[in-house]
């Protein structure tokens, strides 16, 4: 019935942690897109069955970039978790292979982006698998060396779930510096005199930018993670206003 | 437990873009049942294998409805007083 389905090669994969990976797409036609935004990936069974996803992109989507390598206008990279009972993440993050296609609907989504433009504080604010569109964004800070100041807070069960550890740790020290706070929710790092532990509303205080800086914040995570910390920020004194969401729908998602 | 098994109006962006031409999650929306006017993005919405079903963030009353089925796609916007978008 549309249009907008494009077949998508699949050009190059690594995984991330075990369990996650990250997948470099070429779009015939695709000239960039903003940081933040998100594809819907669409798979056929043999049946005709088909099962619709949205993944948020990972790639920043701008010149210049500090990523392993600078991607082409028509070229963006997703990272998928893998959900055990998932339909459709288990064959992204295990069958799919280089020079197999996909069927890609977007990039779609004018709300929950950054513009390298903007030179708004901005806090990034990450549950698990929810940090992609947010690395996106950082991606794209680095690659604008924007001066907008910023900082990301990324919540995890353990040290082997953070993506991108290495990438985070560079773009600290990068022209446009990013700061990073990890919370660890499980298990915290050997050399770590921190106990592992959900993010209470305390600890989000004191490791986000203050009210008086007046941040535009960009959450993304489960529904439960969002509720709750956007909620504690707008306790806090933080304008509803300046808060984005982003909800995965992800089963089983408390980060 | 409350049911939070909602996502962002972001969720509607894919479905959504193959019958509008503008990004329907930055249009703003007034809610035809209790007046509020926000953008879409802001909006709660319910997805399953048929489409998808958007509610107001104030009053949960059913703003749009997308329902897919043999190869139609069914929009159903009575909750909605009307839809700005922004344009060049």
């Amino acid at each position: 019935m549309s249009n907008v389905w494009r077949a998508a090669d699949v050009v190059d994969t690594r995984m991330e942690t075990p369990t996650a990976r990250t997948i470099r797409l070429r779009i015939p036609g695709l000239h960039g897109h903003l940081a933040g935004q998100h594809v819907d990936i669409r798979l056929t069974a043999p049946d005709g069955y088909q099962a619709v996803r949205s993944y948020s992109i990972a790639s920043g989507g701008g010149r210049g970039a500090l990523e392993p390598h600078e991607l082409p206008d028509d070229e963006l990279e997703l990272t998928v978790e893998e959900l055990a009972d998932g339909e459709v993440s288990p064959y992204l993050v295990r069958g799919l292979q280089n020079g197999d296609q996909l069927e890609v609907r977007g990039p779609v989504g004018g709300w929950f982006v950054w513009r390298p433009g903007d030179t708004t504080p901005v806090q990034l604010i990450a549950g698990g698998s929810g940090v992609v569109p947010l690395m996106s964004m950082a991606r794209a800070h680095a690659a604008a060396a924007s001066t907008a100041p910023f900082r990301m807070l990324y919540s995890v069960r353990a040290p082997f779930s953070r993506y991108y550890t290495d990438e985070l740790a560079t773009l600290a020290t990068d022209a446009a510096p990013l700061e990073v706070d990890y919370i660890y929710t499980r298990q915290a790092p050997p050399d770590s005199d921190a106990k592992p532990g959900r993010l209470t509303a305390e600890g989000l205080m004191q490791r986000v930018l203050p009210a008086s800086d007046s941040p535009t914040f960009f959450i993304c995570g489960s529904t439960p993670f969002v509720e709750a910390v956007s909620g504690w920020l707008v306790d806090a004194g933080h304008d509803p206003a300046r808060v984005r969401t982003e909800r995965y729908g992800g089963v089983g998602g408390t980060p | 437990m409350t049911d939070l098994s909602y996502l962002d109006g972001n969720a509607a962006a894919g479905l959504l873009s193959e019958v509008f031409a503008a990004d329907i999650t930055t249009a703003v929306g007034r809610c035809a049942n209790c007046g509020d006017e926000a953008v879409v993005a802001r909006a709660r919405v319910y997805v399953d294998e048929h489409g998808l079903v958007v509610r107001c963030s104030v009053c949960g009353d059913v703003i749009a409805v997308a329902a897919e089925r043999a190869g139609r796609l069914c929009l159903d916007l009575r909750g909605l007083a009307w839809l700005e978008f922004p344009v060049e």
